[in-house]
């Protein structure tokens, strides 16, 4: 009896990993026919190419997904830090230059994609009426990407019903409100609007440009300047103020969608150094500073007809919207997820996570609370955060976690071991008691 | 001049009592520390082993934060104290004065006697090395064999299935940790470890550790006379105050360094404290060697008072702790035994898929709270003991139990299952 239960534990975890490595097969044999396709296969077999780079990638990932959820209802971080591609090793690297390199050819040589982007016509025409183009190429692609990695994520994190519900929300707006919705507007002849961005992560929505557009576009598109400026100026102070700045980082925003769940593999690799959190208050807080700056320019030089400014303005706005919207949140931010953690652009480059931080650090209900005594300093928390924030350095010294980049994700919640932290909403009043003097003023 | 600290043992004891001297004035402080250079979190030793962490995790501080604080760190082993001349001596054979001596060498394994103890594959776990020396002894081996149904026996076991290791758990009691959990908790808590296929052996003892020609664990004989093969033998039967090198010294000690409840000891500007220390007069129902994370950490922020000039006596407040056994939390409040206190009475209510279960003892004749025992279910340490210290009555405690939930957003609330049973057993009665 004894030793059938033995042999039922191993033949478990080899039956888990036979099924993890056919996902991996698969998913790489779909990568592979992306590639055929790519390379013009594509343009003659469009719909049979289709399948095999959707289909077999999204199936082999669902299996690589479904491991996740015959493991115990508990933490899986099992082995993270024993292979290569969760530790930086080389197959980390290959990922992390795979995914640089897709995002160069994406931006700047899309007629390398040509043969893939064809095989996603028949999708287009479909949802926009109209064929494919690299854009849409990518949202496919990312839609499917944060819907396959979020199954695998709530087969991860299913003991916590915080983590279920807030993958299930950025699942969801996703795959309605950045993929379908902005599809279907497009094919009724609408301007292409997604709902779940604003300015300004997404710059352009407050650009001289894109609201003379949209108020042209008659009545739907005054509501989507409306909302766009509601959401902005309203909607975002409201919102963080009583529940953090997680109501739009971990439930709605795409960035953060594709971070917790494609980046989940690698939250782990975020830099916890003191060095790094002074980095990161420059660099995100300049970003907000140079669209803050792009943007009063364009309207300066819009309402003086350029006699100000001449061409400025717009070259200003241009180089922003390469460096920063192109190279730094999807080059960077994106591809290097692997060395540098899931949240790169997030924590370093947002500017709507710059606004947001800076509600929800002086003016919010929000905090992380720590149980009395109960931390054993273990470290899993700091570990885990995405963000690179060092929740430990709080909770061992039972103060409450109130910092501008915590986007509310709750794993360093789930991660612990002792039950010490519990995001919550409490009277603002008391965030800071408990805070303690250090060592050396 | 400056008041010239020394302290042995850089765990959570030396550390606490170090940054909390340096908070309060500018003594010049020494933290001598065989086991590692920098300071890190024993506790977390499991989750290195599994993979969870890397070393470097485990570590509080960065490395330049000792420096920027004047905590000078010294790795060497302290082989002797020359105490009436107020001076260290160290392995390498130099000296050390100090002023002040505060002693906090922690724990050691305790150790099995019996034929083949001394066998490759044979250890305990405390130190680091242990888990340096346990990563070589179980690379690619198939069982395992862990002695003792402790924190650190359960720990084990998760960190040997994590590596797809089978494991028989050898215990001395019927249920697992029943030296401690009431029944219910420790059946609970058996049925969970089946379910992660670790074969738990209640009522055994270990008789015989059986070697092959090489030295190695072969497999091992039970007190029942039954032979399980093994190329490991985890020995996790508890620990023992690190206090070997002062044996014969004129230091006072039982199992521990005896110490007064101002952790002094014996002899004059010499201190003990955490693992280490024995209490002559331990609180009532408080144990006399406190061998916990968070009273080292207590007994070191008292102490760093007393060392530098406010003699503050330590007070270890009310009782609490927590541990995870596999995938259950586990958390306790007041003095909760496996069986109620004299003059309690106890209230048990458990989940009907098991896993979730909550525990409150109050006395049988007042109806105020004593303590609480949580399984899967966290709860907030500042209410417990808010109402246990205010001998809280049982039915206003039942009633506001909502308020001590400490799960996260969206977990179930079991409070109305919780409430209604407790009414059933015990009915309000009319004022
Ligand atoms: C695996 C494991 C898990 C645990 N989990 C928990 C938990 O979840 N919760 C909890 O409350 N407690 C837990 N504990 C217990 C807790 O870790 C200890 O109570 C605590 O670490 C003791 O701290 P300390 O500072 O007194 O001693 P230690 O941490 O042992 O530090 C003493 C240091 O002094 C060094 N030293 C000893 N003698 C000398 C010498 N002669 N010269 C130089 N250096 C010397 C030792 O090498 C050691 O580094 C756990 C313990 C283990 C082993
Ligand atoms: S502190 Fe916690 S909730 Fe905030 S970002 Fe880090 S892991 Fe997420
Ligand atoms: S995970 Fe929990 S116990 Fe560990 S350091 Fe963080 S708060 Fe403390």
């Amino acid at each position: 009896m004894k030793n059938e239960q033995i042999s039922m534990a191993l033949t478990d975890n080899s039956e888990a990993s036979t099924l993890q490595k056919t996902g991996i097969i698969l998913f790489a044999s779909g990568i592979l026919s992306a590639i055929i396709a790519a390379a013009g296969a594509g343009n003659a077999q469009p719909v049979l190419f289709f399948w095999l780079a959707f289909g077999l990638s999204t199936a082999g990932g669902l299996l690589y997904a479904y491991t996740y959820f015959k493991n115990p209802i508990s933490i899986q971080n099992n082995g993270i830090f024993n292979h290569g591609i969760s530790n930086r090793g080389a197959i980390a690297w290959l990922t992390g230059l795979l995914f640089t390199g897709f995002y160069i050819i994406l931006y700047w040589f899309p007629q390398y994609l040509e043969g893939l982007i064809r095989a996603t016509d028949t999708l287009s025409m479909l949802l926009r009426n109209r064929p494919a183009d690299q854009w849409f190429l990518y949202g496919t692609i990312y839609t499917v990407a944060v819907l396959v990695m979020g199954i695998r994520f709530i087969g991860k994190y299913r003991h916590s019903r915080y983590q279920v519900v807030r993958t299930l929300s950025v699942m969801f707006f996703q795959t309605g409100f950045a993929f379908l919705l902005p599809a279907v507007l497009l094919r009724l002849n609408q301007p292409e609007f997604y709902f779940s961005y604003f300015w300004p992560l997404k710059y352009s929505y407050l650009f001289p440009n894109d609201v003379n557009y949209f108020l042209n576009s008659g009545s739907v598109g005054y509501f989507m300047v409306f909302w766009g400026a509601v959401m902005t100026f309203i909607a975002t102070p409201l919102l963080t103020y009583n529940y953090g700045k997680r109501w739009y980082c971990s439930f709605v925003c795409g960035c953060g969608g594709l971070a917790e769940t494609v980046g989940d593999p690698f939250r782990q690799n975020s830099n916890k150094s003191l060095l790094s959190w002074k980095i990161e208050r420059y660099s995100v807080h300049s970003v907000l500073v140079l669209v803050s700056l792009a943007t009063i320019l364009l309207w300066v030089n819009s309402y003086t007809n350029g006699a100000v400014l001449g061409n400025f303005s717009g070259s200003f706005a241009k180089s922003y919207g390469f460096f920063i919207g192109s190279i730094f949140s999807g080059v960077v931010g994106t591809g290097f997820y692997p060395i540098f953690g899931s949240r790169v652009w997030c924590r370093f480059g947002c500017p709507m996570a710059a606004i947001l931080g800076i509600f929800q650090r002086f003016k919010s209900k929000f905090r992380i609370t720590t149980n009395g005594g109960q931390c054993i300093s273990c470290g899993n928390c700091s570990t885990y955060c995405e963000m690179g924030i060092d929740v430990r350095a709080y909770a061992q010294k039972g103060e409450n976690i109130i910092r501008a980049s915590c986007v509310g994700c709750g794993i360093c919640s789930a991660v612990c071991p002792r039950g010490v932290l519990k995001l919550e909403n409490l009277d603002e009043k008391s965030r800071f008691e408990g805070y303690t003097k250090p060592e050396i003023n | 001049m400056y008041l010239k600290v020394v302290i042995i043992g850089n765990g959570i004891t030396g550390i606490t009592t170090a940054r909390h001297i340096r908070k309060l004035n500018n003594a010049h402080i020494t933290v001598i520390s065989d086991e590692t250079a920098y300071f890190f979190s024993r506790t977390a030793l499991m989750y290195v082993y599994m993979g969870h962490l890397k070393f470097e995790h485990t570590q509080p501080y960065e490395n330049w934060f000792w420096k920027k604080n004047k905590i000078n760190l010294l790795q060497a082993r302290v082989d002797k104290i020359d105490f009436l001349h107020k001076k260290i001596l160290l392995n390498d054979e130099s000296f050390l004065n100090y002023d002040k001596l505060i002693i906090a060498t922690g724990s050691l394994p305790r150790t099995v006697d019996v034929p083949g103890q001394h066998l490759k594959g044979v250890q305990g776990l405390y130190h680091k090395q242990d888990v340096e020396l346990m990563e070589k002894n179980t690379a690619g081996i198939r069982k395992a064999v862990i002695i003792g149904g402790g924190l650190i026996g359960i720990e084990m076991a998760e960190m040997l299935h994590s590596r797809n290791i089978a494991v028989d758990f050898l215990i001395r009691e019927q249920h697992y940790w029943a030296s401690v959990l009431p029944i219910p908790e420790a059946t609970m808590i058996s049925k969970h470890i089946a379910e992660y296929h670790i074969n738990l052996h209640p009522q055994t003892e270990l008789k015989e550790i059986i070697g092959d020609k090489n030295g190695a664990v072969k497999s091992i004989i039970t007190s029942d006379n039954t032979e399980i093969e093994c190329q490991f033998v985890g020995i996790t039967i508890g620990v023992q105050p690190n206090v070997n090198f002062l044996k014969n010294s004129e230091i006072a000690i039982d199992k521990g360094i005896l110490v007064n409840d101002f952790l002094e000891t014996n002899i004059a500007d010499v201190y003990a404290a955490g693992d280490c220390a024995q209490f002559i007069h331990p609180k009532h129902k408080h144990p006399a060697i406190e061998q916990l994370w968070y009273t080292g950490k207590m007994q070191g922020e008292a102490l760093a008072q007393t060392i530098c000039g406010h003699k503050t006596m330590y007070n270890r407040g009310v009782w609490f702790n927590s541990a995870k056994f596999l995938a259950i939390e586990y958390q306790t409040y007041g003095a909760m035994f496996n069986t109620p206190a004299k003059g309690d009475t106890t209230f048990y209510w458990e989940h009907p898929k098991g896993k979730i279960a909550m525990r409150a003892n109050f006395n049988a004749s007042n109806f105020t709270l004593t303590g609480f025992n949580f399984m899967g279910i966290r709860f907030r340490q500042a209410v417990a003991e808010n109402w246990i210290i205010a001998q809280k009555n049982i039915w206003e405690v039942m009633e506001n139990l909502s308020l001590g939930f400490f799960d996260p957003e969206f977990f179930t609330n079991h409070h109305q299952p919780i409430l209604t049973q407790f009414l059933q057993q015990y009915p309000k009665p009319i004022a």
